[in-house]
């Protein structure tokens, strides 16, 4: 059933704040097979002039995929997420994430279209720090496969 | 050594970079992304809809790719943009080798700010597998 295009604009609560830890931040770029000093070594990341060791360009999406359950779990969009592909993905960074961020996530869904009997869903995640500060923005279109 | 500004030109080549992926790292990307979508661990039901196998995160696909812009940069914190369509996945066998992932990357624009766009390109098994892949760095 194709999703109702009025509901674009609909923006969700922020999330409770996100608390980015070294360690996290290792484990991530060590799935990656990314042995970059930059996430690994404060001293590495000071000598690039970050504050604490930084995280790699795609880890806001760790935040973001768990923050867009509450669109894709919306009733009213009624999103049969066994039917969901990804199909794009972009980040704008103010900054790289780092270790010792605390961060909240903001959902909006910005556009809902139509193609080939299929939705295309496009959200917005802003995350920002609990002071308010902008860290990172991330769109991420899912595709929602229509009947047959 | 990091790359200038002044010093690059647009179609300057990025070293090209090839990931192996294994079953073992879809695991570990699983478990460190938080991604546990049960087609990119479980066979069964991944043929089940549909897929030729056990297919990679896009995400995972995604960041290998940044992987090319990252440690030409040397500062990962320099990306600004990064962006891709997930054009198609990659099937990674339960095997010793794994799936092979290429990447390119060039300079495809020099952009007023001191920053500057690179193409990439990511092939498995001859295909691209992600479209319009760019991304927009900050270059000292």
């Amino acid at each position: 059933m194709a999703i109702d295009p009025s509901y674009a604009g609909r923006t969700y609560p922020p999330t409770d704040p996100y608390e980015v830890g070294v360690e996290k931040i290792r484990e991530f770029a060590a799935a990656l097979g990314d042995d970059n000093p930059a996430y690994r070594d404060r001293t590495a990341a000071a000598a690039l002039g970050h504050p604490d060791v930084i995280a790699p360009p795609t880890f806001p999406f760790v935040l973001t995929f768990q923050a867009s359950r509450r669109m894709i779990e919306d009733p009213d969009l009624g999103i049969d997420y066994s039917r969901v592909v990804h199909g794009e993905q972009k980040f704008a960074h103010t900054r790289p994430v780092r270790a010792g961020d605390a961060l909240t996530v903001t959902v909006t869904l910005e556009t809902v279209r139509s193609a080939g009997g299929h939705d295309m869903i496009t959200s917005r995640s802003d995350v920002a720090t609990v002071e308010g500060e902008h860290v990172a923005t991330a769109w991420s279109t899912l595709v929602v496969r229509g009947d047959g | 050594m990091a790359p200038v500004y002044d010093d690059i030109e647009v179609g300057h080549e990025l070293p090209p970079q090839t990931f192996t992926i294994r079953r073992a790292d879809l695991v570990r990307y699983a478990g460190a992304s938080g991604d546990f979508n049960v087609i990119h661990w479980n066979q069964r039901v991944a043929t089940s809809v549909g897929l030729p196998d056990v297919i990679a995160h896009g995400m995972l696909t995604m960041a290998l790719a940044a992987r090319v812009v990252t440690d030409w940069a040397v500062d990962p914190g320099r990306v600004r943009e990064y962006g891709v369509r997930f054009t198609r996945p990659v099937p990674v066998p339960d095997d010793d080798q794994g799936a092979l992932l290429e990447v390119t990357g060039k300079v495809a624009a020099k952009l007023d700010d001191g920053t500057v766009r690179v193409d990439l390109v990511a092939t498995h098994a001859g295909a691209k597998v992600l479209g319009r892949a760019q991304a927009v760095v900050a270059l000292g």
